[in-house]
């Protein structure tokens, strides 16, 4: 089938009409639902059930045969993952949380069927005095802005008819039609848009480059291989707004000169790779992939490739490698990608998050773009927030906004009343961003300045119960294990950083294991060859520089003030202790001593540290020291 | 033509070329463990890092092209401190056996570490295949494989898949771990090898040794040494022949201009020039997979038609 503007705006308007619920850019027309259903579909939603409760739910409906008044939609992620599975029941966009599958029905009997919402299901921030509150007016959503994710958890990503009507293609369409590459370029060049995948570099200069890199064969690449533990910004876009990234990367194609691209996406994201080759296919059905698109001479493909599962396959030269089906590990350069890329031909690779920007820019024209963020870092950026934080999810924020925003208002501060230690950012290669610069704001170049990284979106918060040690170890284990092993400083160099800060939270560590950090941070960060390497020691260099007392705690007086490394930690019970004897019941190797209503002792030689007496004991007599 | 500065002295180079080709044409040697001139640059060993145009950053002068007006420092206080780190993560995960090593006087790795002032380690950490890791595959009557000595340059992977019908090994695992692997991670005896020897020709240390060569107990320095060429074919790939005292023995050289080397051509300039001639072997399929089985050195040297003929032809016209 080819596609004509007139056709796309046949199914927009047609789409429409049974969308007029979901707080769209439309004027409502006859309305033909009464309550619009959304249900989370992303896997962290799934694994608990969200596809159940949607079953259920079209049991019911089917059962009553309301299926005129009543849509369920499966969308992609609405970002407060922690208190999934989530039902948002339109209008009104109330917010259910923590469902269980029997939950639905009385959502049903009573919201759906009568009208009224069921208070001790709804999120108790949403709820106020005069009602509840739109999931998008909570605290959580307060400073949010939506640009990569703005069709998620609207529309239903298996159904490109949805994208379209919200204003999907119409950038494609206006790039081949109105605009000559040059001008598709410019546009993104100006909006100042930078790569989210974690370099930050200029997109509109990375599309030139390829551009005008001689070649009659090029090729586009989306990075989706989204490595660093605890993200799942990619995973997100991608199973709830798919056509986004698609759409993006056949803009880039036309102004590249391109009419192939690839998808190179985790084996371990299955729904995002369902999801995406659902897409590609309706996107194929409808010509809006394919041979000459909107009936102009352009045409593109688009295929999957399933990564390997090692997380240096993200980095540009070993994905490429991967994808020719060699080896992935990463090759010194030059040549550049935009040079010798996928078969030696030019290539220009970008993130997902990069590329499902695009379609808005191209619309809204780069001044948009640019009125949110900073000037040096425009538009949003989405972060997975994770740790020692009240609302885990995926937020998107504009550029700009302060670590202290996120982690007190949107984050909604740390847990159980303990105090904030530290965010780590930029993963594996970011680092640890002490209490003292929490007022920084959230751009590229900031966060560089104070020894992190932007990175791809990992954002992971450390209370007072985390040992910088500790997580300093956590980091670098990662990277030993995903070193690639070409290069000596990062195979050889990670390896030896691991067993020191072992060492230290063991207790052997001595006076020359932080000069030996640091010059192994120095020699693989000057030495390796690719950026794995280069930053491997930022975890180290960031925690040693804010909390170098506690890495000397653990060596000169081999203690662990966080209680965290075992080895070092020892439980006492202070003269706070009634005497109750539960510690002693609860104690596994019964090292634990004391008369009935007397002060309790415990053999620190025998106690195997499970930390089991410390947990039971009800007045909290018991501390780690 | 373009000019560059490399430690304060003007050179030429042509376009395209490497720093290090440039440096080494004009006599600069810059310390390189992975660099072949015959093979791509890997930039693997990280080495040859130099200073270019003052910059904090150091580049790998095998894989950075030279630029008109570049100025180049291949020995700055930095640049030596940043090798003596990388060759001391070399030694700090290898064993401590120069004094019996085959490659012992012509081992890069041991060259840099004197150069260097390197020392064995002295720490207590992990060691790549565990501390009593030698000589890990001694299926091959041709080559002895120490996987505790490899520095993974990653050499011999190139060499070996020059040929096509050769890419016999190749880099298994990751990280600590990684290692050379022949085919499927098998001896070099079960897997598709076929004893040219072109691996060890280029292994800059001692984890490719030629078994013969060992065997016989001759290191390079101390014998009287020199090249000729096989005449089993067109080729010619050079050999050396390393004397000492009534000894002979050959070894193959590094396969450069195009040449394959092979296991007849080895056997061929044994026959030739070796004081004593062992015996042969070469790989049969067999039920239970690849095996070296012995052979006579006319088999080996596929005589035996030509013999026949010889001896018949010679009978014949002697009657
Ligand atoms: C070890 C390593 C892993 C990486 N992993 C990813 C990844 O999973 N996803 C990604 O988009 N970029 C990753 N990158 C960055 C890519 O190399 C590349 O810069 C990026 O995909 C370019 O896209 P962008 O300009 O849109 O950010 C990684 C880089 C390194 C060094
Ligand atoms: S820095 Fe690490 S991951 Fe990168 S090439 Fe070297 S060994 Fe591989
Ligand atoms: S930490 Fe575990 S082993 Fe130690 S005293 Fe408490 S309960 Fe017993
Ligand atoms: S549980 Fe607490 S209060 Fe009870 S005996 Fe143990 S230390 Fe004392
Ligand atoms: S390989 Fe080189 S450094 Fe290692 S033991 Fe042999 S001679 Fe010494
Ligand atoms: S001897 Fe030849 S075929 Fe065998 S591994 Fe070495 S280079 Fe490859
Ligand atoms: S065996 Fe020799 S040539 Fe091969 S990678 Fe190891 S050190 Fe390099």
């Amino acid at each position: 089938m080819s596609m004509t503007i007139e056709k796309l705006k046949e199914i927009r308007e047609e789409t429409l009409k049974r969308m007029n619920l979901r707080g769209l850019p439309s004027d409502k027309p006859n309305a033909p639902y009464r309550w619009s259903v959304a249900i989370c579909m992303e896997t962290s939603c799934m694994s608990s059930k969200s596809r159940e409760i949607k079953q259920r739910l079209l049991e019911l409906i089917e059962r009553d045969g309301k299926t005129d008044e009543i849509e369920v939609v499966g969308t992609g992620c609405f970002g407060l993952c922690e208190a999934g599975p989530i039902v948002i029941v339109r209008p009104g966009d109330t917010f259910y949380y923590h469902l269980d599958v029997e939950d639905i029905d009385r959502i049903y009997e009573s919201h759906l069927l009568d009208g009224e919402p069921v208070k001790d299901l709804i999120y108790p921030e949403s709820i106020t005095e005069d009602g509840y509150l739109s999931y998008f007016d909570i605290p959580f959503m307060a400073h949010q802005e939506r640009i990569a994710l703005r069709s998620s958890g609207h529309i239903d990503p298996e159904d490109i008819r949805e994208y379209i009507a919200f204003g999907g293609y119409e950038a494609l369409y206006k790039a081949l039609i109105e605009m000559t590459p040059d001008e598709v370029i410019d546009v993104i060049t100006e909006s100042g848009l930078r790569g989210r995948g974690g370099g930050g570099f200029l997109a509109g200069r990375k599309w030139r480059a390829t551009q005008v890199s001689p070649g009659d064969e090029k090729f586009i690449i989306c990075n989706a291989d989204e490595g660093d533990p605890g993200a799942f910004m990619d995973r997100s876009i991608l199973e709830g707004d798919p056509h986004s990234v698609i759409e993006a990367m056949a803009i880039a194609g036309y102004a590249i000169g391109s009419d192939q691209g690839y998808v190179y996406v985790r084996a371990e994201y299955p729904i995002a790779v369902e999801r995406l080759e659902n897409a590609i296919g309706q996107a194929n059905d409808l010509g809006l992939l394919g041979e000459n698109i909107f009936g102009t001479d352009f045409s593109f493909d688009l295929e999957i490739r399933l990564g390997a599962g090692a997380f240096v396959c993200g980095e540009t030269t070993a994905l490429t490698a991967s994808i020719e089906g060699r080896r992935g590990t990463p090759r010194s350069r030059p040549p550049y990608s935009a040079d010798k890329g996928l078969w030696g031909k030019p290539t220009m690779i970008n993130n997902v998050e990069t590329f499902a920007n695009i379609p808005y820019i191209l619309l809204n024209g780069p001044e948009a773009f640019k009125k949110i963020g900073t000037e040096k870092s425009p538009g949003t950026k989405v972060f997975a927030l994770s740790g020692k934080i009240k609302n885990v999810g995926l937020v998107e924020i504009p550029m700009g906004t302060t670590l202290r925003q996120v982690v007190e208002e949107i984050g909604g501060g740390i847990p159980n009343g303990k105090a904030f230690k530290a965010v780590q950012t930029g993963g594996p290669s970011g680092g640890c961003i002490g209490p003292e610069h929490l007022d920084t704001p959230i751009d590229f170049d900031s966060l560089t300045e104070i020894g992190s990284m932007m990175g791809s979106g990992g954002m992971i918060i450390m209370d007072e119960d985390n040992c910088a040690v500790d997580v300093a170890r956590f980091y670098m284990d990662f990277i030993a294990d995903e070193s690639c092993g070409k290069c000596t400083p990062c195979r050889e160099g990670t390896k030896r950083m691991l067993e020191i800060l072992i060492d230290i939270t063991e207790g052997r560590g001595d006076e020359t294991s932080i000069p030996r950090l640091e010059r192994l941070a120095r020699t693989t960060e000057l030495a390796s060859l690719c950026a794995l390497g280069q930053t491997s020691a930022n975890p180290i260099l960031s925690t040693l520089k804010t909390f170098r007392d506690e890495y000397e705690a653990h060596i000169k007086e081999k203690r662990c003030p966080a209680g965290v490394c075992k080895a070092l930690t020892n439980y006492f019970i202070t003269d706070k202790c009634i005497g109750c004897g539960l510690c002693a019941r609860n104690c596994p190797v019964s090292c634990i001593k004391g008369e009935r209503k007397e002060l309790h002792v415990i053999d620190t030689d025998q106690c195997i540290k499970c930390g089991l007496c410390y947990s039971k004991c009800p007045v909290k007599a018991i501390v780690k020291k | 033509m373009i000019k560059l500065t490399i430690n304060g002295q003007t050179v030429t180079a042509e376009d395209g070329m490497s720093i290090l080709d440039a440096a080494l044409a004009h006599g600069i040697e810059i310390p390189a463990l992975c660099h072949d001139p015959d093979l791509k640059p890997e930039s693997s060993c990280r080495l040859c890092l130099v200073e270019v145009d003052g910059r904090p950053w150091p580049r790998v002068a095998c894989g950075t092209p030279v630029k008109d007006g570049m100025v180049v420092e291949t020995n700055t206080p930095e640049i030596r401190a940043t090798r003596r780190e990388i060759l001391q993560l070399l030694l700090d995960n290898h064993p401590n056996d120069c004094l019996t090593c085959q490659k012992a006087g012509e081992c890069l790795l041991q060259k840099y570490a004197y150069e260097y002032g390197v020392t064995f380690r002295t720490h207590n950490g992990a060691r790549r295949g565990g501390e009593k890791a030698r000589f890990t595959d001694t299926s091959s009557p041709y080559i002895l494989r120490d996987e505790s000595k490899c520095i993974l340059c990653g050499k011999c992977v190139s060499t070996c898949a020059e040929l096509n019908e050769r890419s016999v090994l190749s880099f298994a695992g990751r990280g600590f771990e990684t290692k050379v692997a022949a085919d499927r991670d098998e001896t070099l005896e079960a897997s598709t090898c076929v004893s040219c020897s072109r691996c060890v020709a280029v292994c800059p240390v001692g984890a490719l040794i030629d078994r013969r060569v060992r065997e016989k107990k001759i290191r390079p320095w101390e014998a009287d040494r020199q090249t000729i060429q096989c005449k089993a074919c067109e080729y010619g790939c050079e050999y050396e022949v390393l004397k000492k005292g009534d000894e002979r023995v050959i070894r193959p050289l590094s396969p450069s201009g195009g040449r394959p080397l092979c296991l007849k051509g080895r056997l061929f300039v044994e026959a030739e020039v070796s004081s004593d001639l062992r015996t042969p072997y070469k790989k049969e399929e067999t039920e239970k997979g690849r095996k070296f089985v012995r052979t006579t050195w006319i088999e080996a040297l596929e005589l035996d038609g030509i013999l026949d003929r010889i001896t018949c032809n010679e009978t014949d016209s002697g009657k």
